[in-house]
């Protein structure tokens, strides 16, 4: 599981921009689906055809990055966010474009201070000289993510874009280890989650399925000094109650505990009291979609430096699987 | 270019007969069909030379105003309708109701208010509209709660080929639009005068599910911050620089090769072109973008300086930057009508 997370992790795929990681899972699903599509906005959809109830399985693909939006004449990079990036939490970052261009994210000097930080008051230094040598590399509107590869120690994995690559490791992980189902089976790698849960609205619409299950990342409240929050690392996968976005429909809610206490698989119940995630827009699509989510625990998600317990996404596979084949 | 008398019209969002009226008469003189849905979106269908391709082109009709919650003593009390900066609000002159009956924005004279009022801009829970009535009762006789009101400024042309004028975004988009009405194509062409952009992207989204375009372009008025005390780095656009394409903003996030398709085509044709450079604030493409199982979108606007206010000011020569541009894109698309299904991913 560490070595696909590490390849999933390790692609360039900021919201809007998920060329590179949907051609990634494409390598590595396509030997085990029956269809392959990309929808209008680029999610990938993924089928394993049957004759009965239509379940859609849904990662989200994307991660949060920053966009070029200027490049001054001495070769420095201003930027717009793309998605929820934290001012501080970028300070000091190497980010990565899609070209393997790197650049150090830095702020202007004359700040005294930090509480007046602003992102208007940042830039990306690529080491370009001028305009025209920055212009070779990077051109406006090129997206960039963190750097940095995933590392593992003990159950531990750190990385950027865990949120939500380590779901969609869990789904490539169900896509290869489903066993014959009944159902049928759209398995969805949306895009734009990060910026409005949008790619799974609109592959929501086009599949109409009788029920979806997204796997993405919640926050967890095991960390020092923290927001209260039941869910912890390596307590196992969580099934989602609520978030911003959403209230799980009691039926997907019952079908995954009942699969967790079925198997003994170690889970846990979250109630996510910020953000929302892609059962946000799939449940209000096209009359109205049952939806639920399975949800790794993960600390400092939206940081370089994500956290989460490998176990919990081994067994978030499992849970997976024993809820969509029934 | 109709634009004197479109931003002469008043179409405060939920209330755009005024607009629809004129442009729907302007509308059928060249459209196939020209239908008004139940929300008010004008949807005018022109055929073309094949079907197999549907584009849809977009402008809002609406523009920012206000509306009539009530009365004290002998003025107006009022809430925005849009996002309206209440800080240019006092002075303003406005109309209100269908009427027409002239008013202008008040609030406590100077001389009145106290040091620390005096330190901090007028509060709109401050401000009243005062039409010269003398009392409750004549205000009643004149006006009614939820009579629409609208800024009062007339289209002028100044300095260097430029225009001040109310409602610019996006009676630009819609002028553009009805012009566009004129051509023929050879892919079926949906112009879709849209309802309620300013409170929420309302319309659009409902004519984008009716038409189920195969790709979708918006025409917008959109800000423009190129004036004294902004860094470079903030200048959202430029006036003069030409049309401008939107990158990414709150609200959409535009299919990336039909953008660079639009941008080459501007650069092979020498029309003026540039990129919007902050990500902030949204238009119709947002919601046309999630329609049914999504749409290839892109946003093409002119830049306006002061938008949302009674004194909008662009520039001529953006304006034909923006037509020119958005004329070439469609005679690329008709001469290769498979270039519309080429740009999804």
């Amino acid at each position: 599981m560490f070595d696909l997370i590490k390849k999933l992790t390790g692609a360039v795929g900021v919201s809007g921009n998920e060329e590179e990681i949907r051609e990634l899972i494409i390598q590595e699903i396509k030997d085990y689906v029956d269809e392959i599509r990309v929808d209008a906005l680029g999610n990938l959809i993924a089928v394993k055809k049957s004759k009965g109830k239509k379940i859609m399985v849904a990662a989200h693909m994307d991660e949060i990055g920053l966009m070029v939006t200027h490049i001054d004449e001495k070769g420095f990079l201003r930027f717009s966010t793309v998605g929820g990036i934290s001012r501080f939490d970028s300070i000091g970052q190497r980010v990565r474009f899609k070209n393997g261009t790197v650049g150090a994210v830095y702020y202007e000097d004359k700040l005294e201070d930090m509480k007046d930080l602003r992102f208007s008051k940042m830039y990306i230094d690529i080491g370009a000289s001028n305009r025209e040598e920055a212009e070779k590399s990077v051109k406006i509107g090129d997206t960039a993510c963190f750097a940095g590869e995933a590392v593992k120690q003990g159950d531990m994995v750190i990385s950027k874009a865990l949120d939500d690559r380590s779901g969609c490791a869990v789904v490539v992980k169900a896509i290869k280890d489903l066993p014959q189902t009944d159902n049928e089976i759209y398995f969805v790698f949306t895009v734009q989650e990060e910026l409005g849960l949008r790619g799974a609205g609109t592959a929501a619409y086009s599949i109409k399925p009788d029920m979806a299950i997204a796997v993405d990342v919640t926050m967890t409240g095991d960390t020092p000094e923290s927001h209260a929050m039941e869910v912890k690392c390596g307590r196992g996968p969580a099934i989602k109650i609520k978030d911003r976005s959403v209230i799980c429909h009691p039926q997907v809610r019952k079908l995954l505990e009942e699969a967790a206490e079925k198997n003994g698989i170690p889970y846990q119940l979250e109630i996510l009291e910020a953000g929302g995630s892609d059962p946000g827009s799939i449940h209000i699509t096209a009359g109205g979609i049952p939806s639920g989510a399975i949800s790794i625990p993960c600390r400092y998600v939206h940081s370089p430096v994500e956290t989460a317990s490998l176990k919990d996404i081994e067994n978030a596979a499992r849970l997976l699987i024993e809820a969509i084949k029934a | 270019m109709l634009l004197k008398e479109l931003t002469e019209l008043n179409g405060v969002s939920g209330n755009e007969d005024e607009v629809r009226e004129f442009i729907k008469k302007e509308a059928l003189l060249h459209a196939t069909e020209v239908k008004v849905d139940s929300m008010g979106n004008l949807i005018c269908y022109k055929k073309g030379k094949s079907s197999e391709y549907k584009i849809m082109l977009s402008a809002h009709m609406d523009e920012v105003g206000f509306i009539v919650t009530g009365y004290k003593d002998g003025v107006i009390k009022f809430s925005p309708i849009g996002g309206i900066d209440e800080r240019i609000l006092p002075g303003a002159r406005v109309l209100v109701g269908d009427k027409k009956i002239p008013g202008v924005i008040g609030s406590k004279p100077i001389h009145l208010q106290d040091k620390e009022e005096r330190g901090n801009n007028i509060k709109l829970k401050g401000m009243y509209i005062d039409i010269g009535a003398d009392n409750k009762e004549e205000l009643e006789r004149l006006t009614s709660p939820g009579d629409y009101i609208a800024f009062y400024s007339k289209y002028t042309e100044f300095g260097d080929n430029c225009i001040k004028a109310k409602a610019l975004d996006d009676r630009v988009g819609c002028a553009m639009l009805l012009e566009i009405l004129k051509e023929s194509y050879q892919f079926d062409l949906y112009a879709c005068f849209t309802v309620q952009e300013e409170v929420g992207l309302r319309g659009a989204g409902v004519a984008a599910y009716t038409v189920n375009p195969d790709l979708a372009i918006v025409l917008e008025g959109t800000t423009c911050s190129d004036v004294p005390d902004v860094n470079e780095h903030e200048y959202s656009t430029v006036m003069g620089q030409g049309a401008v394409l939107t990158l990414m903003d709150r609200t959409s996030y535009p299919n990336k090769k039909l953008v660079e398709f639009i941008y080459n085509t501007a650069r092979e044709n020498n029309i003026p072109v540039q990129y919007k450079k902050t990500t902030t604030g949204g238009n119709d493409a947002g919601k046309i973008q999630l329609t049914r199982g999504g749409v290839v979108v892109a946003s093409i606007s002119v830049p306006c300086r002061y938008i949302h206010s009674p004194v909008s000011v662009m520039s001529k020569k953006d304006f034909e930057s923006c037509l020119n541009l958005v004329k070439k894109v469609l005679d690329k698309l008709s001469g290769d009508a498979s270039l519309i299904g080429s740009f999804k991913d």
